[in-house]
């Protein structure tokens, strides 16, 4: 589904939402029901401009609607791997986007992500999974890196991680994968309206992500690990 | 001669173990590990790849004391997988910043050495290095401070280049180097024009602790010394930053400010003259001592 | 990976009991050796796990000589290797067992 598209079934009143140099912007919902929308399109590659673009748009809804949700529209292939990014440490760009997340969450907005297609690394970490839900629709792909990427930076044979793939969800790159690993909560089908007004119904609570790749067998040592470390289960 | 104090020995931060400078970070004998190797909480996902899994699973978290305050701390050992980030390694990170919100120790020491997210463990390390930020923002707005140590032979890269820079404050080496892609990462996707890896001068005025500093995205330098290091630890602990829209906003203005001035430089060398260094091709000769001199007034970032 | 396991009775002693003791670290030609007082009175036992497969006899030979060096009755010794050489294996071995007893 491209943005349009999701844009549409999301908010069947209208909104306001347009896209810019693969940002995306703007508010959807009934007026006095709005949500805050904002996120990436086109797979941009988030770079020191864009992780600061998507950070003000966080703090604009803290400082200016308390109380609004928050929905991110989720399709980046990660952050943009240039030199100029690194000397103007694109690490701490995405870190304060990450912070606003949080503030944002800490304050009662309620932060919903949605991956409509790709989400990968950097922009995923200070985006998406800083939210209280990640939600994808089919054909969402979530990765780290590319298998062939992978067999060269690791030195392991492509086919022996194809092979080990097939049998573990923690290597290839998709969807399935992370909602057995407890990454994503769930798979809306459209009319995607109706998911949304579930997930913003829902309370927010600590992050279940471990507990849920428990539940679903795909990381069974998060969850007791952390739980051990703590001295008890999270509250 | 008469009058002149000798100077301990130093003991380099950066070839020391993990275990080991957890030892000299922390008060002497006082660190009580959580986890041991000899519970043997190791990787489900390293077999099935052939590769040797190791006891603690490259990650050392525990109790401590610092100046006698009680503190958690955590150690990455950058030998094994270089320090990447696994499904155990990041609960275990995560478990201890958890046990921070509850039993509010004077704060978190993390001594980061790390590429980021273990890729034998991809998904799974993605997972666990997003679990990590989170748990670091919660321990911090609880009022738990969070202080980064960086100045490992690994650096601190990928998700982990966030997480640093997800602390409260950041304390490194000049030897260290913080990113999130690193130097081999991007010269392998974008090629050797955009950064040649071998070319070592190169990578520490991109990455290095130096031009971090200098830049505002660390707020220490110190000299490659486990008892540099503590010094800058004990100093830090007082040091919280607000989890709140006031502090937001201001790190939004610098960040911004950076933006404005310095983002037409192609290279760190032409940063340090646009922030008004003199002589800014001499900044990598200088000593610790001398360079926080030389960049005193033309530094950016909080004091 | 190839996992080997050693028992075999030792003269003399028990080694003391104390905590456990860890060195080395499992990078590319280095090993890690875990030491802890939990095996049966009068005996020591070693278990290996390698990515370097088809090496138990010179794995067999190190240990046994290593275990003429020390008094280890008692002792478990446990190693995660990623292909070390014999030398490496046996200073690690050395170490380990000269930490543990260097332990209260």
């Amino acid at each position: 589904m491209t943005a349009s598209e999701i844009l549409a079934s999301l908010f069947p009143a209208g909104h306001s939402v347009r896209e810019e140099g693969g940002l995306l912007a703007g508010t959807g919902g009934a007026p006095g029901a709005e949500v805050a929308v904002l996120g990436t399109a086109l797979g941009l590659e988030v770079g020191v401009e864009s992780a600061l673009a998507l950070a003000a748009g966080v703090l604009d809804v803290i400082r200016l609607h308390p109380g609004r949700p928050i929905l991110a529209l989720l399709d980046s292939r990660g952050q943009r791997m240039s030199r100029r990014d690194e000397v103007l440490g694109l690490n701490g760009y995405l870190a304060h986007l990450a912070e606003a997340v949080e503030v944002a969450r800490r304050a009662g907005h309620r932060v919903i992500a949605l991956v409509y297609g790709e989400a990968s690394s950097g922009s995923a970490l200070a985006l998406g999974f800083m939210a209280d839900e990640v939600h994808a629709v089919p054909g969402a792909r979530l990765s780290v890196m590319n298998l062939p990427a992978m067999a060269r930076v690791t030195k392991i044979p492509l086919e022996r991680l194809e092979e080990a793939s097939r049998a573990s969800p923690v290597l290839a790159p998709g969807l399935e994968p992370y909602v057995r690993l407890g990454g994503v909560e769930s798979v809306w089908r459209p009319p995607l309206a109706e998911a949304l007004a579930a997930a913003l119904a829902r309370p927010a609570g600590p992050d279940r992500r471990a507990a849920r790749g428990e539940e679903r067998g795909g990381r069974l040592l998060a969850r007791p690990v952390a739980d051990r470390v703590r001295g008890g289960p999270a509250r | 001669m008469t009058g002149v104090e000798s100077r301990p020995a130093r003991a380099s931060f950066r070839e020391a173990t993990a275990r080991r400078r957890l030892a000299a970070v922390l008060d002497p004998g006082s660190f009580r590990e959580i986890l041991p190797p000899s519970e043997r909480v190791t990787s489900p996902h390293l077999a099935a790849l052939d590769q040797p899994v190791a006891f603690d699973d490259g990650a050392i978290v525990g109790e401590g004391l610092l100046g006698g305050q009680k503190v958690f701390a955590a150690a990455q050992e950058g030998a094994f997988l270089g320090g990447a980030v696994g499904e155990v390694h990041g609960a275990k990170l995560a478990g201890l910043l958890s046990r921070a919100e509850r039993e509010r120790p004077a704060g978190v020491l993390l001594l980061l050495d790390s590429g980021g997210v273990r890729l034998q463990e991809a998904n799974a390390g993605l997972l666990a290095v997003s679990e990590v930020m989170r748990a670091v923002l919660s321990a911090r707005s609880s009022g738990v401070p969070v202080v980064a140590l960086i100045g490992g032979g690994w650096g601190c890269f990928g998700g982990m280049g966030i997480v640093a820079r997800c602390c409260d404050a950041v304390a490194m080496s000049e030897e260290g180097r913080l990113g999130i892609t690193g130097p081999e990462v991007l010269e392998t996707t974008k090629g050797v024009e955009e950064l040649d890896a071998s070319d070592r001068a190169l990578v520490w005025r991109t990455y290095g602790g130096k031009h971090r500093y200098l830049l505002g995205e660390a707020d220490r330098l110190v000299e490659d010394d486990v008892a540099a290091f503590r010094a800058a630890a004990l100093d830090l602990l007082g040091r919280r930053r607000e989890v709140g829209l006031g502090a937001l906003d201001a790190a939004h203005r610098r960040l911004a400010a950076r933006l404005f001035e310095l983002g037409a430089c192609a290279d760190a060398t032409e940063v340090w003259a646009r922030a008004g260094v003199p002589e800014p091709a001499r900044l990598p000769v200088l000593e610790v001592g001398e360079f926080l001199r030389a960049v005193a007034s033309a530094r950016r970032g909080e004091p | 990976m190839e996992t080997l396991s050693f028992e075999f009775p030792c003269p003399g002693p028990d080694a003391p009991r104390a905590a456990p003791a860890l060195v080395g670290v499992v990078a590319s030609g280095n090993l890690e050796v875990l030491v802890e007082p939990t095996a049966p009175p009068g005996r020591c036992r070693v278990v290996v796990s390698t990515s370097a497969r088809g090496f138990g006899e010179i794995w067999e030979a190190v240990v046994r000589d290593f275990a003429r060096r020390h008094a280890v009755s008692g002792l478990s010794i446990s190693v995660n290797d990623a292909g070390a050489t014999p030398a490496v294996v046996s200073l690690r071995l050395d170490q380990a067992v000269e930490e543990y007893l260097g332990r209260p």
